[in-house]
């Protein structure tokens, strides 16, 4: 590739960054509301971990605090993690909302360029989005995050992004192989990663079936590495592991996300798939 | 001699679908293929306007798809400045640009964001783009307080004109223009059409326009393709064409060949 065309190619990455910017600042009033019911929702999960040992959970082995820890870890993670799926997963679907398909698909732009611009966004806005939600939960539930350890976390989530973009570029596929119901089946892989990944409870409680399929989940490996810097101090070195999964998991899934889109682009544009919009 | 802006041979494109036949169960539908176009030859040398006539489902849009890397023929192959469309698809894109006749923009964002958008695509943004977003935009006549209003609160025409600015912005070699003045009012049409005519008397850029407006091939085209069916039916000057056939327009070449007007309507695309 020459210099002038990584140049135009980093341009490029940015201006689909950009460009998902403006909108969201077009639908503010929108972004108001998906915030506050990003809000609602963790903080919905906080008081049932409150309310946990009313409803007779406990035992001396049960620890409310450790319980509201790991339920609202879990919700913020999720959170963070599922809106950063959603919006990559969505690059298509928002193409075809706004009619936009087949000019951004004419554009002289490699396809993971556009991919990635997305991405590049989505993890700005949904950080953006998620600290905000994190204020308002140490706010109202008084968070110790006395014995967590921020830089294991931090790394466990930046390694994480990397297979949850593989997993969004596959998932970003749908809408291209059925313009009617793509949209709603990437829901339905949200709400399947949310069922085995170990979100609000361990994979233990699973039925084996389930228990595999969270093991193969990115989530999964993100989720409990997190809560363990978090609510057990776990430094860099002791998440090298989980880091090491988490990145091998997207060395596969990423060139394989790519492999798919090409196969349904090229698909697309056989059976004349890009001009329908309903 | 140059290389032709366009050349195609033997290009050829169906869609399939499914359909249920009168009677049958409900739930048997069998797949049918809808040519929509049948082998094509066309060599399109750089420079000048040349049109595609033709009622809607005549295969126009689908040409013009093709060009523009968005849909893979069938059979043949289609080269644009000497790459082809689909074994080379990303160096064609970096030549070509596409008015269609819906103005394919975020409605949301201002002209402004969606220029500044398209211009990064292209790689054409730098610190003078908008100065020169502001030079194109005067030049097509459009009032410049609406350069960072919502393109949803434009006209039609307004909206046409912004999509015509952008593809200038991109510098083109070859602009593709699908039904561009189609629902536009006289007005918007006549302004359009005005700067297709500037377009063409002050740019080195070869223009392929599709329509179903006689009057404005006429106008506009040095050359002049007529499609019915999926098939090119005539092919030269409009003034040739209607000395051939006998026809004192465009209009009445087209009854002359095909027997009807240009009013016939056919879905031409049809996902599975």
């Amino acid at each position: 590739m020459t210099v002038t065309v990584r140049h135009s190619e980093m341009g490029a990455l940015l201006g689909f960054a950009e460009r998902q910017l403006y909108v969201y600042k077009r639908y503010w009033v929108w972004e108001v509301v998906w915030l506050f019911y990003s809000v609602v929702s963790v903080l919905s999960i906080g008081f049932l971990a409150s309310g946990l040992g009313t409803l007779g959970a406990g035992g001396e082995s049960f620890d409310l605090r450790k319980a509201q820890l790991y339920l609202l870890v879990g919700a913020l993670l999720w959170g963070y993690l599922s809106l950063v799926f959603m919006e990559a997963a969505y690059a298509i679907a928002w193409e075809r909302w706004e009619g936009t398909i087949e000019y951004t698909f004419m554009a002289p732009v490699r396809r993971m360029t556009h991919l990635m611009g997305i991405c590049l966004f989505a993890i700005g806005y949904g950080l953006a989005r998620t600290f905000i939600v994190l204020l308002v939960a140490v706010a109202i539930f008084n968070i110790d995050f006395s014995h967590a350890n921020v830089a294991g976390a931090l790394l466990v989530l930046a390694a994480s992004i990397v297979p949850l973009i593989g997993l969004a570029i596959l998932t970003s596929v749908l809408p291209l192989l059925s313009p009617q119901k793509g949209e709603q089946m990437s829901f339905a892989v949200q709400g399947f990663m949310l069922l085995v990944s170990g979100v609000y409870y361990p994979l233990s409680v699973l039925p084996m079936p389930l228990q595999v399929a969270g093991a193969a989940s990115p989530l999964t490996y993100a989720l409990s590495g997190m809560r363990r810097s978090l609510l057990e101090g776990a430094g860099v070195g002791d998440q090298l592991p989980t880091v090491g999964i988490l990145l091998a998991m997207g060395a596969a899934l990423i060139p394989a996300g790519i492999l798919v889109f090409s196969w349904a682009e090229r698909r697309a544009k056989r059976l004349g798939l890009l001009k329908r919009s309903g | 001699m140059s290389i032709p802006a366009i050349e195609i041979q033997g290009v050829s494109k169906a869609f399939r679908r499914r359909e249920r036949e009168a009677g049958a169960p409900w739930w048997r539908r069998d797949w049918k293929d809808k040519v929509a176009l049948h082998e094509l030859d066309l060599i399109v040398q750089p420079g000048g306007v040349t049109g595609i006539l033709g009622p809607n489902g005549s295969g126009k849009s689908t040409l013009i798809r093709i060009l523009g890397t968005l849909l893979t023929p069938d059979t043949g192959t289609a080269r644009v400045f000497g790459w082809d469309v689909v074994k080379e698809a990303l160096q064609v894109r970096r030549h070509v640009n596409r008015v269609s006749v819906e103005a394919a923009f975020f409605k949301e964002l201002s002209p402004w964001e969606n220029m500044v958008y398209a211009a990064r695509l292209y790689g054409s943004a730098g610190s003078g783009t908008r100065r020169r977003v502001v030079e194109i935009l005067e030049l097509l006549g459009l009032p410049l307080d609406v350069i960072d209003q919502p393109m949803k609160q434009l006209s039609r025409g307004q909206q046409q004109k912004v999509a015509i600015a952008r593809s200038f912005l991109t510098a083109p070699s070859l602009l593709l223009m699908d039904e561009p003045t189609t629902g536009l009012d006289p007005r918007s049409k006549k302004e359009v059409q005005t700067v297709l005519e500037t377009l063409r008397a002050e740019r080195e850029i070869t223009v392929l326009v599709c329509t179903h407006d006689m009057n404005e091939a006429e106008a506009l085209c040095e050359r002049v393709l007529m499609m019915d069916g999926g098939r090119v039916l005539a092919d030269g000057r409009p003034a040739e064409l209607c000395r051939i056939h006998g026809g004192a327009t465009l209009e009445g070449v087209f009854m002359h060949l095909t027997g009807k007007t240009l009013e016939a309507e056919e879905p031409e695309e049809v996902a599975p």
